[in-house]
């Protein structure tokens, strides 16, 4: 190794540990925060305390947001999974022209600006007279789930054996049952990973709910924000400590299911 | 084709049925998601006379318009810019590393990309306080004389933007640079190739499709985001997506509203288009 390479490689693991450092700054400020006794965002807390979470239960708008959150996320997933499940074996099993369009299509969603995508279909469905909170809402986050289903199914039926089910059929299974006995064992760490990240897309998301929104029916993100803007307190900071728990509690089941390293296949 | 060179075929026949599965969700994304925004469009086009460009004459011809777009483009770039330097040499550090130093790494970076943008843009909100951990850093550090606060100012917002896309830069660079055999920089030194010669004509050329489509996804997230500079900056620093959001939401202006939201999908879609088709020949020179 000559002093360039090893300067250079000096360089790129500074670099690295000043990324991890600055990728957790904001979850571990939020998690700081949320135990800390001020209510003025000392860091670091002067001491320690549960007052925050104490006040959680009492938090008005809270707990309906989030169930509003968790219904739409669960649902609209679902949704997802089965759309995007019987597209992607068309797209792997068919021969029909497009077959890329197509995929590329399915995924768009995610690389458009949510922003414009959520006022085209606010004027879509004032179109057509679809007004309610709750179904608007539905409806539109089947699109922001079906990009992360689609990407992931996709990639593991493309990788799958389709002649296992041929072989399953020869030794006497009904094909439903080669269907069922092979190819979703052999998918169910796509679809729970797919699921997964499709439903923590549709829990998070802000620019295409807003839209969708009123006075009784809020997703979780749409009322934190309202939060932040009339009462800054660590009682935020809370929420947020659960939401990221959330998360990590799905980084380590995607772990278990396939890897740190595939989660980051790109 | 003759009935008998078709019942010859039946594994044709039975894929060509397969195609019936793509129906619903693409029938579903044409209805819900791609109709509405070639309505956003074709509206944006027409006046009570038919066909008109008179909304981005109007919008165009403002100044102020000029001046929030000046503001996107700048703040993209930046944000671009910054998720650059530190993306570039980070997704080689992932491809390197082995035991704790590539668990850590691939924690931090999954993990922030399954927590909202309220979380985050939230915590930076704490982050760029006066009395905040940047400003503590960096007066302790004695790069500042004294605390100075940074939310609300251009250096945060671009600070807490990068935070947020930075994943978006390492991941697409990552995983070209994991292909990358390490025998063909061997094979440069052998050959008497300097580290920088090797560096420019064998490693820089190979990761170049992943630096593009890492540059192409941070500017179109950059240009778009909304969340980030409403909680950072506040509504005096206007970008294109935030004047968009007020127009629908705060200013009842959806003429206005739906003019900038063309402009900004315009400019999505070309920054999109634009790089899959550099990444594409990039990728094909190889």
């Amino acid at each position: 190794m000559t002093a360039t390479e090893r300067v250079a490689s000096a360089l790129v693991w500074v670099f690295a540990i000043f990324a991890i450092i600055f990728l957790m700054t904001p979850l571990v400020v939020t998690v700081a925060v949320s135990f800390g006794s001020s209510a003025v965002f000392t860091l670091p807390p002067p001491a320690w305390s549960m007052r925050w979470y104490n006040q959680l239960p009492n938090t008005r708008g809270l707990w309906p947001s989030l169930a509003t959150s968790l219904q739409i996320a669960a649902l609209s997933t679902a949704i997802s999974l089965v759309l995007g499940t019987l597209c992607a074996i068309a797209l792997v099993r068919g021969r029909f022209p497009g077959r890329d369009s197509i995929a590329t299509f399915l995924v768009s969603p995610l690389m458009l600006p949510g922003l414009v995508v959520g006022i085209a279909m606010l004027q879509g469905f004032k179109a057509v007279g679809l007004r309610e909170a709750w179904p608007s809402l539905l409806v539109a986050h089947v699109v922001i789930t079906m990009p992360y289903v689609v990407r992931t199914v996709l990639a593991a039926l493309s990788l799958f054996d389709f002649t296992l089910i041929d072989a399953a059929r020869t030794l006497g299974c009904s094909y439903g049952k080669a269907l069922r006995k092979v190819m979703v064992p052999a998918l169910a760490p796509a679809f729970l990973t797919s699921a997964m990240f499709a439903f923590l897309a549709s829990m998070d998301n802000y620019p295409i709910s807003i839209f969708f929104t009123d006075a009784w029916t809020k997703t979780l993100p749409i009322q934190m924000l309202q939060f932040v803007e009339e009462r800054p307190d660590p009682v935020i900071a809370a929420i947020s400590t659960g939401l990221i728990l959330l998360a990590v509690i799905a980084l380590i089941i995607g772990d278990r299911l396939v890897g740190l390293r595939r989660l980051a296949d790109f | 084709m003759s009935a008998a060179a078709a019942s010859l075929a039946p594994t044709g026949g039975q894929k060509d049925r397969v195609a019936w599965l793509a129906v619903p969700a693409v029938g579903y994304l044409a209805i819900v998601y791609a109709l509405p925004l070639v309505f956003l469009l074709a509206r944006s086009v027409t006046g009570p006379e038919g066909f008109t460009l008179s909304l981005f004459v109007q919008f165009f011809s403002d100044p102020y318009s000029w001046r929030v777009i000046w503001n996107t483009l700048r703040i993209g770039l930046l944000t671009t810019l910054v998720c650059l330097v530190i993306g570039f040499p980070v997704a080689i550090a992932m491809a390197r590393a082995k035991g704790l130093m590539q668990v850590a790494l691939l924690v931090a970076i999954i993990l922030p990309l399954s927590i909202g943008v309220v979380v985050k843009a939230f915590a930076w909100q704490i982050v760029l306080r006066r009395d905040g951990v940047v400003s503590q850093f960096l007066v302790g550090t004695g790069i500042w004389s004294e605390p100075q606060r940074l939310l609300f100012t251009e250096t945060g917002l671009v600070l807490g933007a990068a935070n947020v896309f930075l994943p978006f830069m390492i991941l697409p660079i990552y995983s070209v640079v994991k292909l990358i055999d390490p025998r063909l920089s061997e094979a440069g030194a052998t050959l008497g190739a300097s580290p920088l010669y090797r560096f420019r004509r064998i490693f820089l050329p190979l990761t170049l499709p992943g630096l593009v489509s890492g540059i192409a996804f941070v500017f179109s997230m950059s240009v778009s985001m909304f969340v980030i500079p409403s909680l950072l900056i506040g509504d005096r620093f206007q970008m294109l997506a935030t004047l968009t959001g007020r127009s629908f939401l705060l200013m009842r202006n959806e003429a206005l509203g739906s003019t900038t939201a063309v402009v900004l999908l315009v400019l999505a879609v070309s920054i999109v288009v634009a790089s899959s088709w550099l990444a594409k020949r990039l990728g094909g020179t190889q």
